[in-house]
């Protein structure tokens, strides 16, 4: 029984379809990467997922409980890691916990926050008020209070957005041990690295539905082929670059002040400049090229 | 296909835990508001008013007739501003009832805590001003522990409609309507200051009308003798409650489930 069964799932607000005709079946113990721009439908999914949204159409089961209808039955059994910061913040750290853990019918809550407390790396600021964190202790006390009743399948949404180098990692560390332990993860994120680092599988979204869905290096393999090639110059040269490699039938995006030449290695010899940066294709140049350039 | 619904006992609890474990931070102030404010009311009408143009009120000693009404004025101040305002802010700005409805909660069962919570805690400031008019002169009867009683139904009637104005509202500044057109109109002909008899006809039947005006009535008859009529009063209470309640509900999940 796969962990989330969606099958032509339709929510629209008024006249926007925010996500429409959504199929999308995640296994047990899989880490699936949900990546799309702002406007994809990703929180929206999430919301449908939390019974925090009810959906226009379509079939929705979490862990074999049919959604919104047995909402309560498949929230006991989920963890939910928001993008926003929603803690107490004048309450300490163990008891935000613990008030998480009667939430989920937790029989042994001191045993159940301890845990946690020791996942996120918190004992010792159990005793202290949340305000008095740093940003990344917060978000890992958040990831803590998603998992305080063991859950089977973990929803994250956006996990580390807006955080430093650091402690982007710090937390990747933590959900990487998650997956790891065989814990079912449901990841939406606009972070690509977040993507290819941590997901089994990515699923691309754009405008409501899965456009494209794979391991990340099948996508790359399958989307932009082996490399790229970022070319830099004036405006004018980079159109001009740009137009003889579409006109030789390659692909090309832009990458900030630069153009990427994608599938490089299959370029005619002398079409590429000289000057260009050749590297390795990522999951970015799936992501740009099937959801387009133009940010919502 | 709606959700199953199901009022569970222990979800219950465990949302009012929440407010319990953030009130603990706060308390002191809390209750240095509710049991100042009294006393300054207590001098300012009681004393001041009382001793100057008005001694009694129906053979009752006016700092003791101000001092039984101000207990609906703790009630009403203590239950649907705090939730007008908290669930606002918990809604639109802390994002909480985001995260309690990711676990195992549905909007019935957080409304039914949050109401029950702001019901206690007025059902408690309620009886400030009773305590502190007893300072006054005013004897202690048996029938005043019913006061609790009457404040805590009362407080659930409009801790419901301070949520579902919460959830009505766009912006916060809207609270504002509420206050000067409902709450202070409410707070000024419940009778709390002057006896509603002698106000023209037409304020007197609409005081019938006024949840505030039947407390005040039924913390007077605490403490100066119940008649039957206030077993109708609190019913109507009772009834007004758990109107509000389904109100409530009905306006959250429209606010919390899209």
């Amino acid at each position: 029984m796969p962990a989330i069964d969606i099958h032509g799932l339709t929510k629209s607000f008024g006249s926007i379809k925010a996500v429409d005709g959504l199929d999308l079946v995640v296994g047990e113990g899989l880490c699936l990467g949900l990546l799309g721009p702002n406007g994809a439908g990703k929180s929206t999914t999430m919301k449908m997922l939390t019974g925090q949204a009810i959906p226009d159409g379509g079939s929705l089961h979490v862990l074999g409980f049919e959604l919104p209808r047995e909402a309560k039955k498949a929230k006991a059994r989920m963890g939910v890691v928001p993008q926003l910061d929603n803690l107490d913040i004048d309450v300490t750290v163990e008891e935000n916990l613990a008030v998480f853990a009667r939430l989920y019918r937790v029989q042994d809550v001191g045993a159940a926050v301890d845990r946690a407390l020791g996942i996120a790396r918190l004992t010792d600021r159990r005793k202290d008020a949340v305000d008095r964190l740093s940003g990344g202790m917060r978000r890992r006390l958040l990831l803590a209070r998603g998992l305080i009743h063991d859950p089977k399948l973990l929803l994250l949404d956006e996990p580390t957005v807006g955080l430093d180098p650091q402690i982007r990692t710090e937390l990747w560390t933590l959900i990487d041990n998650l997956r790891s332990g065989g814990t079912t993860i449901l990841m939406s994120t606009h972070y690509i690295e977040e993507a290819e680092r941590l997901a089994d599988e990515v699923a691309v979204m754009a405008e409501g539905r899965v456009i494209a869905r794979a391991k990340p290096s099948e996508l790359i393999a399958e989307h932009v082929g082996v490399s790229s090639a970022e070319v830099y110059g004036p405006p004018e040269r980079l159109a001009e670059v740009r137009a003889a490699a579409e006109e030789a039938g390659l692909r090309v995006r832009a990458a900030g002040p630069a153009i990427a030449i994608v599938g490089a290695e299959q370029a005619e010899p002398g079409l590429i400049p000289e000057d260009a940066v050749h590297r390795a294709a990522s999951l970015e140049d799936v992501f740009v090229l099937m959801t387009g350039e133009d940010a919502e | 296909m709606k959700p199953v619904r199901r009022l569970e006992p222990a979800v219950i609890l465990a949302v009012m835990g929440r407010e319990l474990a953030n009130f603990r931070t706060f308390w002191k102030s809390t209750a240095f508001t509710s049991t100042f404010e009294p006393v300054v009311y207590l001098f300012a009408f009681g004393l001041g008013l009382g001793s100057t143009l008005v001694t009694t009120v129906d053979g009752v000693d006016y700092v003791q007739f101000v001092g039984t009404g101000l207990v609906a004025t703790a009630v009403v101040f203590s239950s649907a501003l705090p939730a007008m305002f908290g669930t606002f802010v918990k809604e639109r700005f802390q994002r909480t009832y985001d995260a309690i409805l990711a676990a195992p909660v549905d909007v019935e069962e957080l409304v039914t805590a949050e109401m029950l919570w702001i019901g206690l805690r007025s059902a408690v400031f309620g009886c400030f001003p009773l305590i502190v008019t007893m300072f006054f002169g005013l004897e202690p009867e048996l029938t005043m522990l019913l006061v609790p009683v009457f404040a805590f139904v009362t407080a659930l009637a409009f801790a419901a409609f301070g949520m579902t104005m919460a959830a009505t509202v766009s912006k916060i500044d809207q609270f504002n309507y509420v206050t000067t057109l409902v709450i202070t109109p409410l707070f000024l002909v419940a009778g709390t200051f002057f006896p509603i008899d002698q106000l023209p006809e037409g304020f007197q039947v609409a005081a019938q009308f006024n949840p505030l005006y039947q407390l005040v009535e039924l913390v007077r008859g605490a403490s100066f003798g119940l008649e039957a009529v206030d077993a109708l009063r609190f019913a109507g209470l009772l009834v007004l409650a758990a109107v509000m309640w389904r109100v409530a509900i009905n306006r959250l999940e429209k606010r919390l489930i899209i």
